[in-house]
């Protein structure tokens, strides 16, 4: 018996039509990339929870640097940090490796917010949890439908 | 009887009703073909086997006798054709008939029940009273919906059997037979029975008279079990259900307007599902209500009428189109088109009464919003709702005036006055401006119009005269006419002048006898017409959209071979175009005037004999000022008409049966033009004007008879002869040819090229000598000529014709000083000695003629390929020693190295189908087996420095591109070591990218066919360093991709083949993800990806 959903029924949106990119290089790399992650819980992805927004993803491509930032469905949602170690994961396989990715709960959108940020910023845990193999599948499972 | 036969007989009796697990179905089905086969060969008779199976009929073991039973079932299915006694068959129905009490052998019975009814009675069939006994068995014993499905079809199968072949039989019954039909079918849910339930209700329904009161008394029974199908519909979509839908709602169709019993029931439930918010059940309502209209009585409809009215206005004010464009405007609302055809039907049938169509007429919405139409001042001004508001009304109009003769009086006579009215008041008021035209009223009006002509056939003659559509036309025609012009020829917008055309095209398209549209209208509305086309071609837009108007007019006059119109179309429009190819008038862009000209001649032949005589004229003046001043105005019109000609015309003359030789006409006009014109400007260096003429020429010639080419060619060659640069003397001197010379030699070839291969070609030799000549000042048409004529000239003449060339002229060129030493080899040597100056064209003509030869299958071309591959294989032995020959080898050795592209691809100048080539099939193959071991062999022995290897290694790929991959699958064993080297050396130079992708692209064929990657695992290694390299290719995207593309699919081969590769090719990747181009970097995503997790415990990132 799984455990009840913290958030049961939450607001869908539609998901942001974008144009088919032909001209190379006029954007930035990760828009696409932060598309199709399911979220735990839900069957939608998580660009049609606004958890994820093509705003929220800052790029700098000369300086090398990306910033994310997510906003979690609900303030207590267990899932921030499996949603940010998913995206940091999905970013680390995309981009080349000079980029530096941050990646940031919005501020006043979790009741833990400074916890989960210092969490998903440290090298040294992220890349603990990466040699857990439980979270390791998880993290695939979630991804498998962005690499579609 | 023998008595083996008896044993075998019974040993497949008891394999068949041996039901344990011992006996495969196989072997079962064996023993069932083999007794059918003794019974049908009158080994074994019915009775006799009937004796033998005895036990297994009667046991009282119930596994058994279902197996006995249904072995003598489908024994007789099979013998359903042979001859059976009457007494046999009726003791046997008995029997059967019987045993469908029997449950659990009841499949037997069923079988055997069905084959036996199916029998025709010249062969033995079963009596009504047998038919009778079942039936009775059938209604006393079997409760359908309690069994399998299987058990279901096969009870259908019956009672449809019942009523196709014994219908008497089931009219005795009445009641009782309905009653059984109903509860059989009630509740039936796998789709093949309900087809069949459908067709049985349908059956029934034909079997018994309207008047009876068992099918009456049940009506309501039936309808409710059918009316909860409808609309058909799957819950549990599969793949191929959506031809099954189809069908099966054809089934429910034909069922619901099997009997006007139903009309009480059908009517309200389908005009419930028009409000159905399902778009596919409105559909499916709409066209049940169409069928169902023929089917049911007229009267009883009626009172129907309103509610049928008040549902369809609603749908159609609500789902047509808000864009209201001219032409062609029934676009994909397939709800609205229902409607409207159900609205057209509905009209048509209470034509007496109108009842209906007055409805319509005196709708509040539909008077409102004709009312309105004043209100709409400006297009632009109107909300969309009042749009799609006007286009709604606009189409019932059209659809009701379309319905009959009597329906459109009453719709002209109601509304059509108001209409031509206000648009004339609209055009008379005084602050009048084009644009605010009241679109309505022209909206309107030019569906009515479209209406009529609906109903006009050419046919019927004048009898329409009377009717008072006609006459209230008659009178508003020339107002109508007026306003149309004015609207096309003032206003600005588009859809405005669009409709305006329209009104005006349909105006014009009534027949000649239709007497409201006289002829001088007709003639006015063409004269409008071409002064647009004439004057207006700066308006892109309507320009097309007349011409496309009097196009469609012209072909209608064609169609209905109306003398009158013709005659008047001819004067007015015919006449006035046709000299817009030849004058001067330079402010009409020349492209406009001959695509008009050539698009009207389309419609008709006549026109077209008198375009092409205009046509072949403008060509030849034009090409004449060219030649004469080299003036580019000229040149630039030449080649307009000369594509016009070859794309539109020559096409269109080649389906028609009667084409007086155009095309021969064409190119003897040409080379007459050539003949007549002896001076020709000095510098004509516009090559494209040639190119275009060489292939109007191929085009024409092609097209030509054998006899015609014949001719062409004689006509060509004594004018090549004539001129004196062509005469073959014995110095062999390359000659300089001025640009006539050019001209003549050039459109030689191409007549050459397009010859058929059973043309006669007289002096072979003459014209082989003046090829090969041309060929040595680098002319590549020769070089495309010759390959041509080796490809088709017969064999017994294709010896002598290879030896002219090879030894008389290309070896003499290619020496320089006419060397008496026969064969094709001597060409090397002379080659590094004679400064290169003509050495690359005579392997251009030699790759041609091997090309030509391989495709005819000629042994021959052994020799070409022979002496190829001597040069590339020799070459670089005899002068590997010095270190200078190794740069300047290039150019010759890469002439020879892309020869094998010349032989292998496929060439849209000569040598293809459509230019009559001599293809034998699988020539690609035969190249590819005889090349490729001589190459590897080569290529394997050689340790010469890499330019010489690059060559080979050019020609290898080459050749591999373009053979058929499943010729390359069966040999990569050996060709991959090579293709990855050849990747390697060739990948160096940018020069080469097309090839190197080209390459690339067959070693991802072979990557993706199954028996191909087993020889990938093999050589993984190299193919991955190989790839690895490519993936960071500067010269061309597309091989970066591919590569990475490659690589994702390496993933897919075992996995200790490619594990221990996986950090090399994960390092890799990681730098392609900073690719410039986003195709790449996506493809590397996506590759990473797919190697990171082949094991996915150890991201390794």
């Amino acid at each position: 018996m799984p455990p009840a959903l913290i958030n049961a029924n939450p607001v869908v949106y539609e998901k942001k039509e974008r144009p088919a990119r032909s001209r190379p290089g006029d954007a930035g790399f990760d828009e696409y990339s932060t598309e199709l992650i399911d979220q735990l819980e839900h069957p939608y992805s998580l660009e049609e929870l606004k958890v994820i927004t093509e705003d929220a993803v800052e790029v700098d491509d000369k300086r090398s640097y990306v910033r994310v930032t997510f906003t979690p469905t609900v303030e207590h949602c267990s899932m921030a940090t499996i949603i940010g170690l998913c995206l940091r994961v999905k970013l680390m396989r995309s981009l080349p490796s000079r980029f530096k990715v941050d990646i940031k709960v919005a501020p006043g959108t979790h009741a833990t917010e400074d916890a989960v940020n210092k969490q998903l910023n440290d090298k040294e845990r992220v890349a603990a949890a990466l040699e857990n193999p439980n979270l390791v599948d998880m993290v695939d499972e979630c991804l498998t439908p962005s690499y579609e | 009887m023998a008595d083996s036969t008896t044993i075998s007989c019974v040993k497949h009796i008891e394999t068949y009703v041996d039901s344990s697990s011992s006996r495969s179905p196989s072997q079962q089905d064996a023993s069932l073909d083999a007794l059918a086969k003794l019974l049908l060969n009158d080994i074994i008779t019915l009775e006799l086997l009937v004796r033998e199976m005895e036990m297994y009929l009667t046991t009282t073991d119930n596994i058994i006798r279902a197996r006995g039973i249904l072995l003598l079932a489908e024994l007789l299915t099979r013998c359903s054709s042979k001859r059976v006694e009457d007494k046999t068959v009726h003791s046997l129905v008995g029997f059967f008939a019987d045993r469908l009490a029997d449950w659990r052998a009841l499949r037997g019975a069923l079988v055997g029940c069905l084959a036996l009814m199916r029998r025709k009675t010249d062969i033995g069939a079963i009596s009504s009273s047998d038919a009778n006994a079942v039936a009775q068995s059938f209604m006393q014993n079997l409760q359908v919906q309690s069994l399998g499905q299987h058990d279901r079809k096969l009870c259908f199968e019956i009672l449809e059997c019942l009523m196709d072949s014994y219908p008497d039989t089931v009219m005795s019954m009445e009641d009782e037979f309905v009653y059984v039909i109903c509860e059989a079918i009630d509740g039936e849910k796998d789709p093949q029975c309900l087809l069949l339930t459908f067709r049985l209700v349908e059956r029934l329904a034909q079997l018994y008279p309207e008047s009876s009161s068992s099918l009456a008394s049940y009506a309501e029974d039936l309808f409710n079990i059918l009316g909860s199908y409808f609309p058909i519909h799957f819950t549990h979509p599969k793949g191929e259900d959506d031809a099954k839908r189809e069908e099966l709602s054809r089934a429910l169709m034909l069922a619901f307007a099997s009997t006007p019993l139903f009309e009480p029931f059908a009517i309200p439930l389908l005009l419930e599902k028009l409000s159905s918010s399902l778009p596919s059940a409105k559909i499916e309502s709409l066209k049940y209500l169409t069928y169902c209209m023929d089917k049911y009585h007229g009267n009883v409809i009626q009172e129907q009428h309103k509610p049928l009215w008040s549902s369809l206005k609603d749908i159609v004010l609500t789902s047509a189109p808000s864009s209201l464009t001219a032409g062609s405007r029934y676009e994909d609302n397939k709800v609205a088109d229902e409607a409207l055809v159900l609205v057209q039907k509905l009209i048509q049938q209470d034509n007496d009464s109108v009842s209906f169509l007055k409805l319509i007429l005196n709708d509040a919405d539909v008077n409102m919003t004709l009312k309105n139409l004043s209100n709409y001042n400006n297009y632009d001004d109107i909300a969309v709702t009042d749009k799609q508001r006007l286009n709604a009304v606009s189409r019932i109009l059209h659809v009701s005036a379309a319905a009959s003769v009597a329906s459109c009086n009453a719709i002209f006579q109601s509304v059509f006055s108001e209409l031509v009215n206000g648009l004339q008041s609209t055009m008379q008021e005084k602050d009048y401006t084009p644009g605010g035209l009241k679109f309505g009223y022209l909206y309107v009006c030019v569906d009515l119009l479209t209406a009529c002509s609906t109903l006009v056939k050419p046919t019927d003659k004048t009898y329409l005269d009377k009717e008072t559509w006609c006459t209230m036309l008659h009178s508003f025609c020339p107002l109508l006419t007026s306003s149309f012009v004015k609207t096309m020829k003032e206003s600005t917008l588009d859809i405005y002048t669009h409709t305006g055309v329209r009104g005006l095209q349909i105006l014009a398209s009534f027949p000649a006898n239709f007497s409201p549209v006289s002829k001088s209208t007709f003639e006015e509305i063409l004269v409008e017409f071409t002064s647009v086309i004439t004057l207006k071609f700066n308006n892109a837009s309507i320009w097309r959209f007349v011409l496309n108007a009097l196009v469609e007019i012209g072909s209608l006059i064609k169609k209905s071979d109306d003398s009158e119109k013709m005659a008047s179309f001819d004067v007015i429009v015919v006449e006035k175009m046709l000299p817009l190819l030849s004058s001067d008038d330079l402010s009409m862009p020349f492209s406009l005037k001959v695509g008009a000209v050539s698009k009207i001649g389309m419609t008709n032949l006549k026109y077209m004999r008198k375009i092409v005589q205009e046509l072949n004229t403008a060509i030849s003046t034009n090409l004449q000022k060219y030649w004469l001043d080299g003036n580019s105005n000229s040149a630039e019109h030449a080649m307009l008409l000369l594509e016009c000609y070859v794309d539109e015309v020559l096409p269109w003359f080649q389906n028609v049966k009667d084409n007086d030789n155009v095309p021969m006409h064409f190119a003897l006009k040409i080379w007459n033009e050539i003949e007549d014109n002896t001076m020709f400007f000095d510098s004509l260096n516009d090559k494209k004007l040639l190119e275009t003429t060489m292939n109007g020429m191929k085009r024409a010639v092609a097209s030509c008879s054998e006899d015609s080419q014949s001719t062409i060619l004689d006509k060509a060659f004594s004018i090549l002869s004539s001129s004196t640069s062509f005469q073959v003397d014995e110095s062999m001197q390359p000659a300089e040819y001025s640009c006539r010379e050019e001209w003549i030699i050039s459109l030689f070839d191409s007549v050459i090229i397009a010859l058929r291969p059973k043309t006669q070609v007289k002096n072979t030799e003459e014209i082989l000598q003046i090829i090969t000549r041309a060929l040595s000042n680098a002319h590549i048409p020769s070089a495309h000529a010759l390959g041509s004529l080796f490809n088709k000239i017969p064999n017994d003449s294709l010896e002598e014709a290879m030896d002219i060339t090879f030894n008389k002229y290309i070896v003499r060129f290619a020496n320089g000083n006419g060397d008496n030493e026969i064969g094709v080899s001597n060409l090397r040597l002379s080659n590094v000695n004679d400064g290169l100056v003509t050495s690359d064209a005579i392997v251009v003509g030699l790759a041609w003629v091997g090309k030509g030869l391989l495709m005819r299958g000629h042994e021959k071309v052994k020799d070409v390929i022979k002496f190829f591959l001597n040069f590339l294989i020799s070459n670089r032995s005899t002068s590997s020693g010095s270190v200078s020959s190794s740069e300047d080898c290039d150019d010759l050795t890469r002439a020879v190295a892309d020869s094998f592209s010349i032989i292998m691809s496929d060439s849209e100048a000569c040598l293809n189908r459509n230019l009559h080539a001599t293809v034998k099939p699988l020539y690609k193959q035969r190249l590819f087996n005889m090349v490729m071991p001589i190459l590897l062999a080569a290529i394997v022995k050689s340790d010469s420095p890499i330019p010489y290897k690059s060559m080979m290694h050019r020609a290898i790929a080459h050749v591999i591109s373009n053979t058929p991959l499943s010729a390359i699958i069966g040999e990569a064993k050996k060709l991959i070591p090579l293709m990855v080297d050849g990747l390697t050396i060739l990948s160096e130079d940018g020069k080469n990218r097309d090839i190197v992708y080209n390459l690339l692209l067959v070693l991802s064929g072979i990557l993706t066919d199954k028996n191909g990657q087993e020889v990938i695992v093999e050589n993984t290694y190299t193919v991955i360093m190989c790839l690895n390299k490519l993936v960071f290719y500067q010269h061309m995207m597309l091989v970066r991709e591919t590569a990475i593309q490659c690589l994702t699919a390496m993933t897919e081969l075992p996995y200790a083949s490619v594990y221990r590769f996986r950090p090399e090719v994960l390092q890799t990747l990681s730098r392609a993800l900073d690719d410039p181009k986003r195709s790449v970097r996506q493809e590397a995503v996506r590759c990473r990806q797919a190697w990171a997790s082949i094991s996915s415990r150890s991201l390794h990132i």
